[in-house]
Protein backbone atom coordinates (compact mmCIF):
# COMPACT_ATOMS: atom_id res chain seq x y z
CA UNK A 1 0.00 0.00 0.00
CA UNK A 2 1.20 3.61 -1.19
CA UNK A 3 0.20 6.63 0.91
CA UNK A 4 0.64 10.10 0.25
CA UNK A 5 -0.57 12.52 3.01
CA UNK A 6 -1.33 15.78 1.16
CA UNK A 7 -1.74 17.74 4.39
CA UNK A 8 1.21 17.43 7.39
CA UNK A 9 3.52 19.45 9.20
CA UNK A 10 6.82 17.63 9.86
CA UNK A 11 8.46 20.40 11.07
CA UNK A 12 6.63 19.77 14.36
CA UNK A 13 6.98 16.00 14.43
CA UNK A 14 10.05 13.74 15.12
CA UNK A 15 12.49 12.04 12.65
CA UNK A 16 11.09 8.79 14.43
CA UNK A 17 7.81 9.78 13.02
CA UNK A 18 9.28 9.15 9.81
CA UNK A 19 10.22 5.77 10.06
CA UNK A 20 6.87 5.14 11.39
CA UNK A 21 5.49 7.01 8.53
CA UNK A 22 7.27 4.76 5.97
CA UNK A 23 6.54 1.66 7.77
CA UNK A 24 3.34 2.18 7.21
CA UNK A 25 3.02 2.67 3.96
CA UNK A 26 3.89 6.46 3.55
CA UNK A 27 6.10 7.36 0.83
CA UNK A 28 4.94 11.08 -0.36
CA UNK A 29 4.17 13.90 2.25
CA UNK A 30 2.84 17.24 1.30
CA UNK A 31 3.64 19.78 3.96
CA UNK A 32 1.77 23.42 4.34
CA UNK A 33 2.98 26.48 5.71
CA UNK A 34 1.43 27.42 8.71
CA UNK A 35 2.15 28.58 12.66
CA UNK A 36 4.91 27.47 14.81
CA UNK A 37 3.00 26.83 17.77
CA UNK A 38 3.93 30.37 18.76
CA UNK A 39 3.06 33.52 16.82
CA UNK A 40 5.79 34.63 14.48
CA UNK A 41 6.55 38.24 15.35
CA UNK A 42 9.12 39.07 12.16
CA UNK A 43 8.73 38.26 8.59
CA UNK A 44 12.97 36.84 8.43
CA UNK A 45 10.96 33.97 10.94
CA UNK A 46 8.92 32.85 8.28
CA UNK A 47 11.86 32.95 5.89
CA UNK A 48 13.53 30.90 8.00
CA UNK A 49 10.81 28.71 8.16
CA UNK A 50 10.01 28.85 4.42
CA UNK A 51 14.05 27.93 4.12
CA UNK A 52 13.94 24.71 6.53
CA UNK A 53 10.78 23.44 4.21
CA UNK A 54 12.64 24.16 1.58
CA UNK A 55 15.98 23.02 2.37
CA UNK A 56 16.25 20.62 5.71
CA UNK A 57 12.57 18.86 5.93
CA UNK A 58 12.90 17.09 2.22
CA UNK A 59 16.54 16.15 3.03
CA UNK A 60 15.62 14.56 6.57
CA UNK A 61 12.03 13.16 4.73
CA UNK A 62 14.43 11.50 2.11
CA UNK A 63 16.62 9.82 4.73
CA UNK A 64 13.51 7.44 5.00
CA UNK A 65 12.20 6.91 1.55
CA UNK A 66 10.04 9.95 1.76
CA UNK A 67 9.31 12.22 -0.75
CA UNK A 68 8.70 15.86 0.51
CA UNK A 69 7.03 19.07 -1.10
CA UNK A 70 5.58 21.81 -0.24
CA UNK A 71 3.22 24.59 -0.09
CA UNK A 72 4.30 27.83 1.13
CA UNK A 73 1.59 31.10 2.07
CA UNK A 74 0.86 33.66 4.99
CA UNK A 75 -1.08 31.83 7.29
CA UNK A 76 -4.68 32.62 8.11
CA UNK A 77 -3.72 33.09 11.81
CA UNK A 78 -1.00 35.30 11.08
CA UNK A 79 -2.41 37.12 8.59
CA UNK A 80 -3.94 39.28 11.39
CA UNK A 81 -0.70 40.34 12.37
CA UNK A 82 0.93 43.59 10.97
CA UNK A 83 4.30 42.37 12.13
CA UNK A 84 4.08 39.56 9.20
CA UNK A 85 2.39 41.23 6.88
CA UNK A 86 5.87 42.01 5.02
CA UNK A 87 5.90 38.33 4.08
CA UNK A 88 3.29 38.73 1.04
CA UNK A 89 6.22 40.52 -1.00
CA UNK A 90 9.07 37.81 -0.14
CA UNK A 91 6.49 35.07 -1.29
CA UNK A 92 6.74 35.38 -5.19
CA UNK A 93 10.13 34.20 -5.27
CA UNK A 94 9.87 31.11 -2.80
CA UNK A 95 6.55 29.86 -5.64
CA UNK A 96 9.33 29.96 -8.35
CA UNK A 97 11.15 26.82 -5.97
CA UNK A 98 11.09 23.32 -7.57
CA UNK A 99 9.57 21.49 -4.53
CA UNK A 100 6.95 24.01 -3.96
CA UNK A 101 3.67 22.54 -5.49
CA UNK A 102 1.01 24.79 -4.50
CA UNK A 103 0.35 28.20 -2.19
CA UNK A 104 -1.02 27.24 1.54
CA UNK A 105 -2.53 26.87 3.48
CA UNK A 106 -4.33 30.35 3.20
CA UNK A 107 -7.95 30.92 4.20
CA UNK A 108 -9.93 32.11 7.11
CA UNK A 109 -9.35 31.53 10.45
CA UNK A 110 -11.00 34.41 12.62
CA UNK A 111 -12.73 35.44 9.27
CA UNK A 112 -11.22 39.05 9.56
CA UNK A 113 -10.95 41.89 6.75
CA UNK A 114 -7.03 41.31 7.23
CA UNK A 115 -7.67 37.49 6.33
CA UNK A 116 -9.30 38.18 3.38
CA UNK A 117 -6.93 40.81 1.70
CA UNK A 118 -4.58 38.05 2.55
CA UNK A 119 -6.62 35.27 0.97
CA UNK A 120 -7.11 36.95 -2.08
CA UNK A 121 -3.71 38.48 -2.59
CA UNK A 122 -2.67 34.79 -2.54
CA UNK A 123 -5.11 33.22 -4.31
CA UNK A 124 -3.87 35.89 -7.15
CA UNK A 125 -0.05 34.78 -6.43
CA UNK A 126 -1.58 31.26 -7.20
CA UNK A 127 -2.77 32.25 -10.30
CA UNK A 128 0.48 34.16 -11.61
CA UNK A 129 2.82 31.56 -10.96
CA UNK A 130 0.56 28.56 -12.19
CA UNK A 131 0.37 26.91 -8.65
CA UNK A 132 -2.94 25.06 -7.00
CA UNK A 133 -4.37 26.64 -4.13
CA UNK A 134 -4.61 24.57 -0.60
CA UNK A 135 -7.31 26.46 1.69
CA UNK A 136 -7.91 26.11 5.10
CA UNK A 137 -11.44 26.30 6.47
CA UNK A 138 -11.30 27.92 10.05
CA UNK A 139 -12.49 25.55 12.76
CA UNK A 140 -14.91 28.19 14.69
CA UNK A 141 -17.72 28.60 12.87
CA UNK A 142 -16.97 26.33 10.24
CA UNK A 143 -19.70 26.13 7.58
CA UNK A 144 -20.16 29.98 7.52
CA UNK A 145 -16.30 30.53 7.06
CA UNK A 146 -16.51 27.57 4.35
CA UNK A 147 -19.43 29.24 2.61
CA UNK A 148 -17.53 32.61 2.23
CA UNK A 149 -14.07 30.60 1.51
CA UNK A 150 -16.35 29.18 -2.14
CA UNK A 151 -17.30 32.65 -2.97
CA UNK A 152 -13.81 34.05 -2.30
CA UNK A 153 -12.81 31.14 -4.31
CA UNK A 154 -15.51 32.10 -6.85
CA UNK A 155 -15.05 35.73 -7.39
CA UNK A 156 -11.07 35.34 -7.70
CA UNK A 157 -12.03 33.06 -11.07
CA UNK A 158 -9.68 30.49 -10.30
CA UNK A 159 -10.75 27.02 -11.51
CA UNK A 160 -12.09 25.24 -9.21
CA UNK A 161 -10.16 21.98 -10.00
CA UNK A 162 -7.36 23.66 -9.08
CA UNK A 163 -8.52 24.79 -5.37
CA UNK A 164 -8.37 21.65 -2.47
CA UNK A 165 -10.52 23.14 0.44
CA UNK A 166 -9.23 21.53 3.51
CA UNK A 167 -10.86 20.38 7.03
CA UNK A 168 -13.65 19.41 6.14
CA UNK A 169 -16.69 17.53 7.93
CA UNK A 170 -20.50 16.25 7.58
CA UNK A 171 -21.68 19.72 7.76
CA UNK A 172 -19.61 21.47 4.97
CA UNK A 173 -18.37 18.43 2.67
CA UNK A 174 -21.58 18.95 0.55
CA UNK A 175 -21.28 22.48 -0.23
CA UNK A 176 -17.47 21.89 -1.13
CA UNK A 177 -18.15 18.53 -3.68
CA UNK A 178 -21.00 21.17 -5.39
CA UNK A 179 -18.35 23.88 -6.13
CA UNK A 180 -15.98 21.05 -8.17
CA UNK A 181 -13.22 22.28 -5.75
CA UNK A 182 -10.83 19.27 -3.87
CA UNK A 183 -12.75 17.88 -0.86
CA UNK A 184 -9.80 17.10 1.90
CA UNK A 185 -10.24 16.22 5.55
CA UNK A 186 -8.26 15.88 8.30
CA UNK A 187 -7.92 13.03 10.61
CA UNK A 188 -7.43 13.37 14.18
CA UNK A 189 -7.47 11.40 17.53
CA UNK A 190 -10.45 13.60 19.01
CA UNK A 191 -11.02 16.62 16.82
CA UNK A 192 -11.91 17.22 13.31
CA UNK A 193 -12.40 14.03 11.31
CA UNK A 194 -11.89 10.07 12.56
CA UNK A 195 -11.38 7.52 10.56
CA UNK A 196 -15.35 5.63 10.69
CA UNK A 197 -17.34 9.37 9.86
CA UNK A 198 -14.06 9.31 6.65
CA UNK A 199 -15.48 6.05 5.55
CA UNK A 200 -19.20 7.22 5.66
CA UNK A 201 -18.10 10.32 4.08
CA UNK A 202 -16.81 8.29 1.08
CA UNK A 203 -19.34 5.76 0.74
CA UNK A 204 -21.97 9.09 0.77
CA UNK A 205 -20.10 10.92 -1.40
CA UNK A 206 -17.52 8.64 -3.45
CA UNK A 207 -13.96 8.71 -3.69
CA UNK A 208 -13.58 10.89 -6.75
CA UNK A 209 -11.82 14.50 -5.93
CA UNK A 210 -11.45 12.97 -1.64
CA UNK A 211 -8.05 13.67 0.01
CA UNK A 212 -7.60 12.25 3.25
CA UNK A 213 -4.74 13.47 5.15
CA UNK A 214 -3.37 14.07 8.89
CA UNK A 215 -2.21 17.32 9.55
CA UNK A 216 -0.18 16.03 12.08
CA UNK A 217 1.15 19.01 13.78
CA UNK A 218 1.64 20.68 17.22
CA UNK A 219 -1.85 19.64 18.17
CA UNK A 220 -2.97 16.01 19.79
CA UNK A 221 -2.31 14.34 16.69
CA UNK A 222 -1.16 11.33 14.61
CA UNK A 223 0.94 10.80 11.27
CA UNK A 224 -0.80 7.27 11.09
CA UNK A 225 -4.03 8.47 10.64
CA UNK A 226 -3.76 8.03 6.83
CA UNK A 227 -2.83 4.52 7.07
CA UNK A 228 -5.55 3.95 9.58
CA UNK A 229 -8.40 5.31 7.22
CA UNK A 230 -7.00 3.11 4.49
CA UNK A 231 -7.58 -0.25 7.04
CA UNK A 232 -10.90 1.39 7.57
CA UNK A 233 -12.25 1.66 4.27
CA UNK A 234 -10.69 -2.09 3.11
CA UNK A 235 -12.62 -3.64 6.61
CA UNK A 236 -15.77 -1.99 4.95
CA UNK A 237 -15.84 -2.92 1.94
CA UNK A 238 -13.91 -0.75 -0.41
CA UNK A 239 -11.01 -2.44 -2.83
CA UNK A 240 -7.65 -1.47 -3.16
CA UNK A 241 -8.00 0.87 -5.81
CA UNK A 242 -10.27 2.59 -4.27
CA UNK A 243 -7.59 2.91 -1.17
CA UNK A 244 -4.73 3.60 -3.75
CA UNK A 245 -6.67 6.41 -5.40
CA UNK A 246 -7.77 8.30 -2.71
CA UNK A 247 -4.57 7.76 -0.45
CA UNK A 248 -2.75 8.15 -3.10
CA UNK A 249 -3.89 9.27 -7.10
CA UNK A 250 -5.62 12.03 -5.80
CA UNK A 251 -3.40 13.93 -4.06
CA UNK A 252 -0.50 13.13 -7.08
CA UNK A 253 -3.51 14.30 -9.37
CA UNK A 254 -4.20 17.59 -7.51
CA UNK A 255 -0.56 18.59 -6.91
CA UNK A 256 0.65 17.56 -10.13
CA UNK A 257 -0.93 20.27 -11.28
CA UNK A 258 2.14 22.13 -10.38
CA UNK A 259 4.38 20.85 -12.67
CA UNK A 260 6.57 20.45 -10.02
CA UNK A 261 5.91 17.00 -7.86
CA UNK A 262 8.93 14.85 -8.22
CA UNK A 263 8.15 11.39 -7.28
CA UNK A 264 10.94 9.61 -9.29
CA UNK A 265 12.39 6.81 -7.75
CA UNK A 266 15.56 7.28 -5.54
CA UNK A 267 13.90 8.56 -2.49
CA UNK A 268 14.42 5.08 -1.37
CA UNK A 269 17.90 5.52 -0.78
CA UNK A 270 17.83 9.00 -0.72
CA UNK A 271 21.05 12.14 -1.18
CA UNK A 272 22.66 10.87 1.56
CA UNK A 273 25.74 9.46 2.40
CA UNK A 274 25.38 5.46 4.53
CA UNK A 275 24.86 6.75 7.81
CA UNK A 276 24.35 10.08 7.85
CA UNK A 277 23.91 12.11 11.16
CA UNK A 278 20.67 12.06 11.64
CA UNK A 279 20.99 7.75 11.50
CA UNK A 280 23.48 7.97 13.64
CA UNK A 281 22.87 10.83 16.03
CA UNK B 1 14.08 23.65 -34.26
CA UNK B 2 15.44 23.17 -30.37
CA UNK B 3 14.13 21.23 -27.53
CA UNK B 4 12.07 23.73 -25.00
CA UNK B 5 14.74 23.19 -22.63
CA UNK B 6 17.42 24.37 -24.69
CA UNK B 7 15.16 27.17 -26.15
CA UNK B 8 14.58 28.13 -22.81
CA UNK B 9 18.26 28.47 -22.10
CA UNK B 10 19.46 30.44 -25.05
CA UNK B 11 16.45 32.79 -24.00
CA UNK B 12 17.52 33.01 -20.29
CA UNK B 13 21.46 33.45 -20.64
CA UNK B 14 21.32 36.83 -22.90
CA UNK B 15 18.93 38.42 -20.46
CA UNK B 16 21.41 37.37 -17.35
CA UNK B 17 24.82 38.80 -19.69
CA UNK B 18 22.67 42.24 -20.17
CA UNK B 19 21.67 42.34 -16.72
CA UNK B 20 22.77 39.77 -13.92
CA UNK B 21 20.07 40.69 -11.31
CA UNK B 22 18.03 38.50 -14.00
CA UNK B 23 19.36 35.64 -12.42
CA UNK B 24 17.18 35.75 -9.14
CA UNK B 25 14.31 34.76 -11.31
CA UNK B 26 15.67 32.74 -13.64
CA UNK B 27 17.63 30.21 -11.24
CA UNK B 28 14.96 28.77 -9.23
CA UNK B 29 13.32 27.22 -12.45
CA UNK B 30 16.64 26.74 -14.25
CA UNK B 31 16.53 22.82 -13.79
CA UNK B 32 13.09 21.78 -14.19
CA UNK B 33 12.90 24.38 -17.53
CA UNK B 34 16.49 24.63 -19.05
CA UNK B 35 17.13 20.60 -18.19
CA UNK B 36 20.39 19.57 -16.09
CA UNK B 37 23.43 21.70 -16.02
CA UNK B 38 21.05 25.04 -16.98
CA UNK B 39 22.15 26.14 -13.25
CA UNK B 40 25.98 25.97 -14.02
CA UNK B 41 25.61 27.97 -17.35
CA UNK B 42 23.62 30.74 -15.53
CA UNK B 43 26.24 30.94 -13.07
CA UNK B 44 28.59 31.49 -15.67
CA UNK B 45 26.80 34.09 -17.68
CA UNK B 46 27.96 36.30 -14.12
CA UNK B 47 30.99 36.52 -15.11
CA UNK B 48 32.23 36.54 -11.68
CA UNK B 49 29.72 38.87 -10.09
CA UNK B 50 30.28 38.05 -6.72
CA UNK B 51 27.61 40.24 -4.92
CA UNK B 52 24.62 38.44 -7.28
CA UNK B 53 26.20 34.94 -6.31
CA UNK B 54 26.16 35.46 -2.73
CA UNK B 55 22.72 36.90 -2.63
CA UNK B 56 21.66 34.32 -5.19
CA UNK B 57 23.09 31.35 -2.83
CA UNK B 58 21.08 33.47 0.46
CA UNK B 59 17.99 33.05 -1.07
CA UNK B 60 18.56 29.32 -2.88
CA UNK B 61 17.26 26.19 -2.12
CA UNK B 62 19.44 23.30 -1.11
CA UNK B 63 19.59 22.74 -5.22
CA UNK B 64 20.79 26.09 -5.94
CA UNK B 65 23.11 26.01 -3.47
CA UNK B 66 24.36 23.13 -4.16
CA UNK B 67 24.36 24.19 -7.71
CA UNK B 68 26.64 27.12 -6.71
CA UNK B 69 28.68 25.35 -4.56
CA UNK B 70 29.88 22.94 -6.58
CA UNK B 71 30.53 25.52 -9.47
CA UNK B 72 32.25 28.14 -7.17
CA UNK B 73 36.05 27.10 -8.19
CA UNK B 74 35.16 28.00 -12.20
CA UNK B 75 33.53 31.80 -11.69
CA UNK B 76 36.63 33.85 -11.13
CA UNK B 77 35.39 34.29 -7.82
CA UNK B 78 38.94 34.84 -5.92
CA UNK B 79 38.56 34.43 -2.50
CA UNK B 80 35.31 36.10 -2.10
CA UNK B 81 32.87 33.31 -1.73
CA UNK B 82 34.58 31.39 1.31
CA UNK B 83 31.78 33.21 3.60
CA UNK B 84 29.37 30.26 1.32
CA UNK B 85 31.07 27.52 1.79
CA UNK B 86 31.37 28.15 5.67
CA UNK B 87 27.75 28.60 5.55
CA UNK B 88 27.48 25.38 3.92
CA UNK B 89 30.13 23.92 6.28
CA UNK B 90 27.82 24.96 9.75
CA UNK B 91 24.77 22.66 7.76
CA UNK B 92 23.63 19.16 8.23
CA UNK B 93 23.42 18.30 5.12
CA UNK B 94 25.97 15.66 2.99
CA UNK B 95 25.32 16.86 0.19
CA UNK B 96 26.61 20.90 1.17
CA UNK B 97 28.73 19.73 3.55
CA UNK B 98 30.56 17.41 0.69
CA UNK B 99 30.18 20.23 -1.86
CA UNK B 100 31.53 22.71 0.78
CA UNK B 101 34.58 20.97 0.45
CA UNK B 102 35.40 20.46 -3.28
CA UNK B 103 37.74 22.64 -5.46
CA UNK B 104 37.09 25.68 -4.16
CA UNK B 105 36.42 25.18 -0.07
CA UNK B 106 39.88 23.44 -0.44
CA UNK B 107 41.43 26.11 -2.43
CA UNK B 108 40.16 29.18 0.20
CA UNK B 109 39.11 27.81 3.39
CA UNK B 110 41.55 28.39 6.16
CA UNK B 111 43.55 25.65 8.06
CA UNK B 112 41.45 25.51 11.09
CA UNK B 113 37.97 25.46 9.24
CA UNK B 114 39.63 22.84 6.45
CA UNK B 115 40.03 20.79 9.17
CA UNK B 116 36.45 21.07 10.72
CA UNK B 117 35.07 20.24 7.11
CA UNK B 118 37.11 17.40 7.10
CA UNK B 119 36.40 16.14 10.51
CA UNK B 120 32.70 17.13 9.96
CA UNK B 121 32.57 14.59 6.87
CA UNK B 122 34.03 12.07 8.73
CA UNK B 123 31.41 12.31 11.42
CA UNK B 124 28.60 12.80 8.53
CA UNK B 125 30.27 9.45 7.19
CA UNK B 126 30.85 11.29 4.03
CA UNK B 127 33.89 9.54 2.28
CA UNK B 128 37.03 11.40 2.71
CA UNK B 129 37.45 10.78 -1.46
CA UNK B 130 34.76 13.91 -1.95
CA UNK B 131 37.26 16.08 -0.68
CA UNK B 132 38.82 17.92 -2.79
CA UNK B 133 43.13 17.73 -2.79
CA UNK B 134 43.34 16.63 0.69
CA UNK B 135 46.67 15.07 -0.06
CA UNK B 136 48.06 18.88 -0.48
CA UNK B 137 46.21 20.27 2.74
CA UNK B 138 46.62 17.26 5.14
CA UNK B 139 48.90 18.33 8.12
CA UNK B 140 50.18 16.80 11.15
CA UNK B 141 47.77 18.84 12.93
CA UNK B 142 44.45 17.04 10.75
CA UNK B 143 45.92 14.15 11.16
CA UNK B 144 45.80 14.07 15.16
CA UNK B 145 42.30 15.16 15.08
CA UNK B 146 41.24 11.94 13.32
CA UNK B 147 43.60 9.59 15.87
CA UNK B 148 41.86 11.34 18.27
CA UNK B 149 38.28 10.38 16.99
CA UNK B 150 39.29 7.16 15.78
CA UNK B 151 40.57 6.43 19.75
CA UNK B 152 37.03 7.91 20.43
CA UNK B 153 35.23 5.48 18.67
CA UNK B 154 37.56 2.20 19.85
CA UNK B 155 36.99 2.92 23.15
CA UNK B 156 33.03 3.39 22.44
CA UNK B 157 33.64 -0.03 20.76
CA UNK B 158 32.65 1.20 17.32
CA UNK B 159 33.77 0.63 14.32
CA UNK B 160 36.54 3.42 12.77
CA UNK B 161 36.01 4.01 8.83
CA UNK B 162 38.83 2.49 6.26
CA UNK B 163 39.63 5.72 4.84
CA UNK B 164 40.20 7.40 8.42
CA UNK B 165 42.66 4.37 9.26
CA UNK B 166 43.83 4.91 5.92
CA UNK B 167 45.64 8.20 7.37
CA UNK B 168 46.44 7.78 10.79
Amino acid sequence: MRIFDPHIHMTSRTTDDYQRMHAAGVRAVVEPAFWLGQPRTNVGSFLDYFDALLGWEPYRAAQYGIHHHCALALNPKEANDPRCAGVLAELPRYLLKDSVVAVGEVGYDSMTAEEERAFEAQLALAQENDLPVLVHTPHRDKAAGTRRTLDVVRAAGIPPVRVLIDHLNEMTVGMVADSGCWMGFSIYPDTKMDPDRMVALLKEYGTDRMLVNSAADWGRSDPLKTRQVADVMLAAGFGEDDVDQVLWRNPVAFYGQSGRLDLAAGSEAGPDYAGNTIKRG
Amino acid sequence: MKEPAQEWLAQALPQVEADPHAIHRLFPQAERRGGPGARRALLGALHGHHAVIHSLYEAGDSGERLAILTALHELDLEGTAVGLVEDALRTNDARLVAAALGPYGSAWLDDHSFRQGVLKCVFMSIPLAAVAELDRRFDAELARMLSDYAAELRAAGRPVPRDVLERI
